[in-house]
């Protein structure tokens, strides 16, 4: 048998191991995908819209298609989520109907997101009419961020400590004074960090955008919620697989990724500073 | 003696639970009253009754009268709101608000608003700068904390040491303007001469208030309290005069206790 | 000691009528916010039921779920057996559970156990920046590079292979299980470590016989749920795995997972057809099955809590 410590060295090598491992992945990733697009990221490739099939000039359409969806997703999403969790934490966290609930919202957050997209087409698409248009992919990438955001969100409030509710209840506090004045500041950042998180999660899907419409190429801006749209991820996508010369393009495909993956990673940046500090700040 | 809170067959069952069986029991008016007993015997179910603060707990009810100023607080036409702005409550750990220690203070007060009478008709307003300065003042000063955060006032509360976090919960609890207040272990988490400051302060305190405190520590009810109360498994078993519990039991069961034969 | 009833303090309690009734307007907003939110989750179960249900009389439904030819497209017979893609998803998903699972509990142990805090300020948000990265850039990586390097090592028979396709979903479950296993790990209180380090155990046979034990909810929904999200994962298969439709078992080669042949399928198919509603029926299979998968981890977190 090995020497107690030796195995200990070795077993505690691997785990080093595998933790380094992660990283690297995640600068090699990172690594390819910023020396492959700084190549063709230029103030023009951000501003102008494409030419000859996608295969010359900018991305624009697509960078303002993907901002409009996030639009739509912070008018529709946030507020739904945030009032939700706050009623299944605040005022049903003990009953039936709040545990029905809360387990159907966590389940419902690992549910693929083409599924969203099935329902995006069948419901918006078709059965309400909205045809293949930026509203009937921004209400489907809404609905599929829901629970994310009120989980995020009900984490978020579950985390102010109880005594401070019942320090604001002695006072003589209604249920919604504490709520507004003692429980929703402190749970604030975290359900910032929540809000950050599901938009860019909906700004980088592109599944659900393949079922409700989004389109290959345009020249123009959308000019209304029920026009056609381009979105980066699939831009991404589309031109890997299905551009007229694969080849030639890839500087295109790189500098749109690079594009898309500075997008996200810079709100996930900003979510992960936010909760720093707010852990920081506030200790009970 | 006059009557400030007065129990009826009171009962308290948690789901299946059955944590509080049958107390009858007056509190007088402008006295301290401690409540003693083993841990788990029902004593802090108690209190927090007399506040109705068990109802923010799932699966309690409370059965039985519990008459203060001659309304039983549990009656349907009472809001619980105003039974909570009535009869105040101090807790086992220190609980400020994670807020600045002027905010601590004048969060009770801003939520109620001046309610007053012009003309005939009951109009509520908002607390003007210089009453809001006013409450926070004179009752840090109450609670015996004013000197020694007057310099730093936006400070936060939980910045403050444990004795001092207590002391600024009391200052929290006398600015909304209690007639009655309660104690739940308020030195359980307190060293001694935080706990003995504490003491003081309730002893101060029955000039203008009623003070209802549960302990665990029998010298502790010893110095401080009028009358104290003995509870065991859900039941009160004696009540009397501090000095008379402590030097002539009446029951076996109270003797036993304080003897130090049980619990 | 006689107690009198007194007017005044009954008027003092009473309910104050002078306030307008907020408190039941915001919580009938708050409750009519929840149940649209729940009323849209549960759409998404209705609406697949709905888009499904043509097929149920349109195919022969034991055919779809026995048989091994997924064709949809051909003009006279078309074939929907769902095993090519059912079997697509699984090799994908149990190959990337194969990699990621040991080197992810390996990561967390590391992170919860052994790193110093200094060095964890900079792995933890590593991690999280790592889950954050869309799929479709997954994607990307693994049709441009990752395939190029697998087929330098391993010359296999199509460069776009189910392998391929699990490594990138490899490191997608990642972060997840690191996530869940670690807040598993820190759950576990600090006395237990030392009870076991004080009777002379090695920091390695108190992570061993200890810490993972205890946190072993945890750590099995952590897996659990990142294999969900492996089945459910759409881009990265889309473009990693090639999207061939044949049986077979060889990692080596193409293969078209249940999420891919949805999206791809739907860029050609006509409206209310029947490839159309089989479609739906295959998004309802994999609802099905993720659903279940998830509830899987729910279970297992509450079944094998441990109260401290």
């Amino acid at each position: 048998m090995l020497n107690r410590r030796t195995t200990e060295m070795m077993v505690f090598t691997f785990f080093r191991g595998c933790a380094v491992l992660v990283v690297l992945a995640l600068i090699v990733l990172v690594g390819y995908i910023l020396t492959g697009g700084l190549e063709r990221l230029s103030i023009e490739f951000l501003t102008e819209m494409p030419r000859r099939a996608n295969t010359q000039g900018g991305i624009l359409p697509a960078i303002v298609g993907t901002f409009y969806l996030m639009l739509i997703v912070l008018a529709i999403s946030v507020p739904i989520g945030v009032m939700s969790a706050i009623y299944l934490q605040e005022y049903e966290s003990s009953s039936v109907m709040g545990r029905v609930f809360r387990l159907a919202v966590y389940n419902l957050a690992g549910v693929p997101s083409i599924v969203y997209g099935l329902l995006g087409l069948g419901i918006f698409v078709a059965y309400l009419g909205l045809g293949f248009s930026l509203i009937s992919a921004g209400l489907t990438l809404s609905i599929m961020t829901l629970p994310l955001m009120i989980t995020s969100a009900r984490e978020a409030i579950a985390a102010v400590p109880s005594t401070v509710r019942e320090a604001s209840y002695a006072l003589g506090a209604t249920k919604w004074q504490t709520i507004w004045h003692q429980v929703l500041p402190y749970a604030l950042p975290g359900i910032f960090t929540g809000i950050i998180l599901s938009v860019s999660r909906a700004a980088g899907e592109t599944a659900p955008l393949m079922l409700t419409g989004v389109a290959m190429s345009l020249q123009r801006l959308p000019d209304s919620f029920f026009d056609s749209f381009m979105a980066l991820p699939y831009h991404v996508f589309y031109m890997a697989t299905q551009s007229s010369d694969l080849l030639a393009t890839r500087p295109i495909q790189y500098a749109t990724a690079l594009v898309l993956l500075l997008l996200v990673l810079g709100m996930n940046l900003i979510a992960i500073v936010l909760r720093k500090r707010y852990r920081d700040k506030y200790r009970w | 003696m006059t009557t400030a809170i007065h129990t009826d067959d009171l009962h308290v069952y948690f789901e299946k639970n059955h944590a509080l069986k049958g107390v009858t029991m007056d509190i007088g008016m402008n006295e301290v009253t401690s409540i003693i007993g083993p841990s788990g015997c029902g004593k802090s179910t108690f209190i927090r009754c007399i506040n109705r603060m068990n109802d923010i707990i799932p699966g309690c009810s409370v059965k039985g009268a519990i008459m203060v100023d001659g309304a039983d607080i549990n009656d349907d036409d009472v809001d619980v709101v105003n039974v909570r702005r009535r009869i105040g409550m101090v807790f086992q750990k220190p609980n400020p608000f994670p807020k600045s220690i002027y905010e601590n203070v004048a969060y009770g007060p801003r939520l109620h608003g001046v309610t007053e009478t012009v003309d005939g008709k009951v109009r509520r307003r908002k607390h003007t700068k210089e009453e809001l300065d006013g409450i926070v003042e004179h009752s840090l000063r109450r609670a015996a904390l004013w000197d020694e955060v007057k310099d730093r006032l936006d400070k936060s509360g939980t910045s403050l040491s444990g004795g001092q976090q207590q002391r600024l919960c009391i200052a929290r609890t006398l600015a909304v303007n209690p007639e009655i207040i309660l104690f739940d272990e308020p030195c359980s988490a307190l060293d001694p001469i935080a706990t003995a400051k504490i003491e003081d302060l309730l002893v101060d305190l029955k000039k203008d208030y009623t003070v209802v405190i549960v302990t665990h520590s029998m010298q502790q009810a010893a110095r401080i309290s009028d009358k104290t109360a003995f509870f065991y498994l859900g039941d009160l078993i004696e009540m009397g005069d501090t000095k008379q519990i402590f030097e002539r039991p009446q029951k076996e069961l109270t003797e036993q206790y304080i003897t130090g034969r049980m619990g | 000691m006689a107690f009198k009833i007194k007017r005044e303090g009954r008027r003092k309690l009473r309910k104050n009528k002078h306030l307008p009734p907020q408190e039941k307007l915001i919580q009938l907003a708050l409750f009519l916010a929840t149940w649209s939110s729940v009323a849209a989750l549960a759409a998404v179960f209705g609406e697949l039921l709905l888009g499904a249900f043509p097929a149920f009389t349109s195919i022969d439904i034991i055919d779809f779920f026995t048989g091994t030819v997924w064709n949809p497209s051909h003009p006279m017979y078309p074939l929907y057996g769902i095993l090519p893609l059912f079997v697509g998803t699984l090799m994908v998903s149990f190959g990337a559970a194969l990699i990621a699972i040991p080197i992810g509990l390996g990561c967390s142990i590391w992170l919860a156990e052994l790193a110093s805090p200094r060095v964890k300020a900079i792995f933890k948000p590593a991690i999280e920046v790592l889950a954050g990265i869309p799929s479709v850039i997954f994607g990307f990586f693994a049709l441009v590079i990752l395939s190029e390097w697998i087929a330098a090592v391993f010359d296999p028979v199509t460069k776009l292979n189910a392998l391929n396709g699990a490594i990138m979903l490899a490191v997608m479950m990642v972060p997840i299980m690191v996530t869940v296993a670690e807040d598993a790990m820190n759950a576990v209180p600090r006395s237990l470590r030392e009870a076991s380090l004080a009777l002379g155990a090695t920091k390695w046979e108190t992570i061993r016989h200890v810490v993972v034990p205890a946190s072993i909810s945890g750590v099995m929904a952590a897996i659990v749920l990142a294999f969900g999200r492996a089945v459910g994962e759409t881009m990265t298969v889309l473009m990693a795995t090639g999207n061939a439709t044949l049986l077979h078992f060889d990692m080596l080669r193409s293969v078209q997972t249940m999420t891919a042949a949805i999206a791809i399928d739907f860029g050609e198919v006509e409206f209310g057809s029947e490839h159309y509603h089989v479609l739906f029926l295959v998004g309802l299979v994999l609802f099905v099955i993720t659903f279940l998968i998830n509830f899987l981890a729910v279970w297992i977190t509450k079944r094998f809590k441990e109260d401290y």
